[in-house]
């Protein structure tokens, strides 16, 4: 391989895999908010679901 | 109504991932497919290559990941298939264009699977090379049979089994639901496919000639970077690898919980999306640069680099000279069946969702009977010896202007006509840990447009001036136009039909107050009564 293939190769592994390493770091580190606006605990109850005749 | 509010009626509380972890897996399965193996390489190499890396992060960052968290934003707050968050959205008429994007998820499914039965057929030819000296010759010829361009009743055996096959298992996973089916299937399939794909790649690098492939795919033209066509092809792999723009994200959304992240996964999905693309150039080029030492020729003189081509013909040429043939074709075939199956789930959730939700049909009810009637359609269309044209064809008009034209429409009505991107905008950075700004509004509503737009239109004028491939006029009218006419027709009666379930209004979470300097809006519900 040419020296400026070897770069380009290097960069596209440091910049696209580095940037799948770097989100999931970021998102291991804070993988949710501390800090939601009130409501919507109760998901499950507060949801729409498709109705389902029981007949 | 009333009997639909009745004692009759069971509301079982709406599916949901099993968590952060089995939604993100869900949404890279749904991601990485096939267009990631056998459309990036090819595509990166025929535009700059090396340099192309520098368009494709650009459309990544500006494109791929502010449409990424639109669908997102879209599923999540307004918690529905795509017409039904549409509708909450916007409407009727942003209903019609949910189902303009159902329509096209199920037209895709149709010629997905067969893609997926041939490569699942491909993986047990690697066995025994089944392919011989003439895989070209194998494919058009014993495999497929293909005649001439029209509609065929003669059914091809050897395609009919393995679709009848992968049509069986993708309803199944979609009968048993978010949680036990889908999410389940992406836990076991998506880190095969990885582990699978890496023994692949790890193998392709030890090939003699793997630094001739390389060497042509990373080698950069920066003459390129002033083609806008480069451009627009960077743009054009990045909208279409991240399954975006036609209701897939918007469906995969709406099973999160109510309080959960969306961006930060976000940018995981789309960087790990990108990183398989990688991964597959490096494989796909290694291994091309080991055939063309082995033809004496140059890597550039190949044929078949990208699509169906790339995969069915050039690769089983590559392993039948390879030592240790049999085993690394299982490997693509196998990765190819895998990568293809988890994107194929997801196509057809749209589908199924939108149904179940519009029609008040059971989850088994529905996927079986809209999944039975695009099983029939696909088995018809695709496993007879007609097959690999109308899927040429279709294909080219659902994914070129079909999902093209949703995204336009989406970007256009939702941001411009209906100015929700504020709202999107404060949804994303209420429950998210990483905030997007006043940018990303702009990105999606201005940007996006524009390119996309170009890029639609122009692919009607070629096509229409043009044709394509060679193809009669008359085919490309009943197979490409006819599918985009009746993809419009579709997203018309479906709308139109009443609604048999959701008929209680609905609040969107967290309440947004649509202007600090306007007084704030009432406690009504949001996004109309559906």
């Amino acid at each position: 391989m040419s020296p400026v293939a070897i770069v380009f190769l290097v960069l596209a592994i440091l910049v696209v895999w580095g940037g799948f390493a770097a989100s999931t770091v970021f998102l291991a580190r804070r993988p949710e908010r501390t800090d939601y606006p009130p409501g919507a605990v109760d998901d499950h109850r507060e949801d729409d679901a498709p109705a389902i005749r029981d007949t | 109504m009333a009997r639909w509010r009745g004692a009759a009626v069971r509301r079982p509380p709406r599916e949901q991932w099993s968590g952060q972890v089995g939604f993100i897996l869900s949404a890279i399965g749904s991601a990485v497919g096939l267009g990631n193996i056998w459309r990036f390489p090819g595509v990166a190499y025929e535009n700059g290559g090396g340099a192309f890396l520098i368009p494709y992060i650009v459309a990544l960052l500006t494109a791929g990941i502010p449409i990424l968290f639109l669908d997102y934003a879209i599923g999540h707050r307004f918690r529905g298939s795509a017409p039904l968050s549409l509708r909450r959205l916007g409407g009727k008429p942003l209903e019609a264009l949910g189902w303009f994007q159902v329509a096209i998820a199920f037209v895709i499914s149709l010629y997905y699977t067969a893609v997926v039965a041939w490569a699942l057929s491909y993986f047990l030819f690697s066995f025994d090379l089944r392919w011989g000296d003439d895989p070209a010759g194998f494919l058009q010829g014993d495999y497929l049979q293909v005649s001439d361009p029209g509609i065929s009743m003669q059914f091809v055996p050897g395609v009919l089994i393995p679709l009848v096959l992968v049509w069986i298992l993708t309803l199944a996973v979609l009968s048993a639901g978010v949680a036990k089916g889908l999410e389940r299937a992406n836990v076991v399939f998506l880190p095969l496919l990885v582990v699978a794909f890496l023994v692949l790649v790890v193998r392709a690098l030890f090939l003699e000639g793997a630094g001739v492939g390389l060497n042509a795919l990373f080698t950069p033209d920066f003459a390129a970077l002033a083609d806008p066509n480069v451009w627009l092809a960077a743009y054009s792999q990045i909208f279409f690898s991240l399954s975006i723009a036609f209701g897939i994200m918007i469906t995969y959304a709406s099973y999160r919980q109510r309080r959960a992240n969306l961006t930060g996964p976000g940018l995981v999905v789309a960087f790990a999306n990108s990183s398989f693309e990688i991964l597959a150039g490096i494989g796909v080029f290694a291994t091309l640069g080991f055939f063309a030492v082995q033809q004496g020729v140059a890597v550039g003189e190949l044929e078949g680099l990208t699509g169906v081509g790339l995969s069915f013909v050039t690769f089983p040429a590559i392993v039948s000279q390879m030592p240790g043939g049999p085993l690394f074709g299982a490997l693509f075939f196998g990765s190819l069946t895998l990568a293809g199956f988890t994107s194929l789930i997801s196509v057809l959730q749209v589908v199924s969702a939108g149904v179940q939700e519009k029609f008040g049909l059971s989850r088994v009810k529905a996927t079986l009977g809209i999944g039975g009637i695009a099983a029939v359609l696909s088995v018809l269309l695709f496993s007879t010896t007609t097959g690999l044209l109308a899927l040429d064809v279709v294909d080219n008009w659902a994914n070129n202007i079909g999902i093209v034209a949703s995204a336009v429409l989406t970007t256009v009505l939702v941001i411009w006509v209906l100015r929700k991107g504020p709202e999107l905008q404060y949804h994303l950075n209420a429950v998210s840990t990483f905030r997007v700004g006043r940018a990303w509004v702009l990105l999606v509503g201005v940007l996006v447009p524009v390119l996309l737009g170009y890029m639609v239109l122009s692919r009607v004028v070629t096509l229409l001036v043009e044709g394509y491939a060679g193809y009669p006029a008359g085919y490309l009218g009943v197979f490409g136009w006819g599918t985009i006419g009746l993809i419009l027709a579709a997203a018309v009666v479906l709308t139109v039909l009443p609604w048999r379930s959701h008929t209680e209004p609905f609040t969107a979470w967290p309440p947004y107050v649509r202007d600090s300097r306007s007084p704030a809006r009432s406690p009504e519900p949001e996004g109309g009564r559906r």
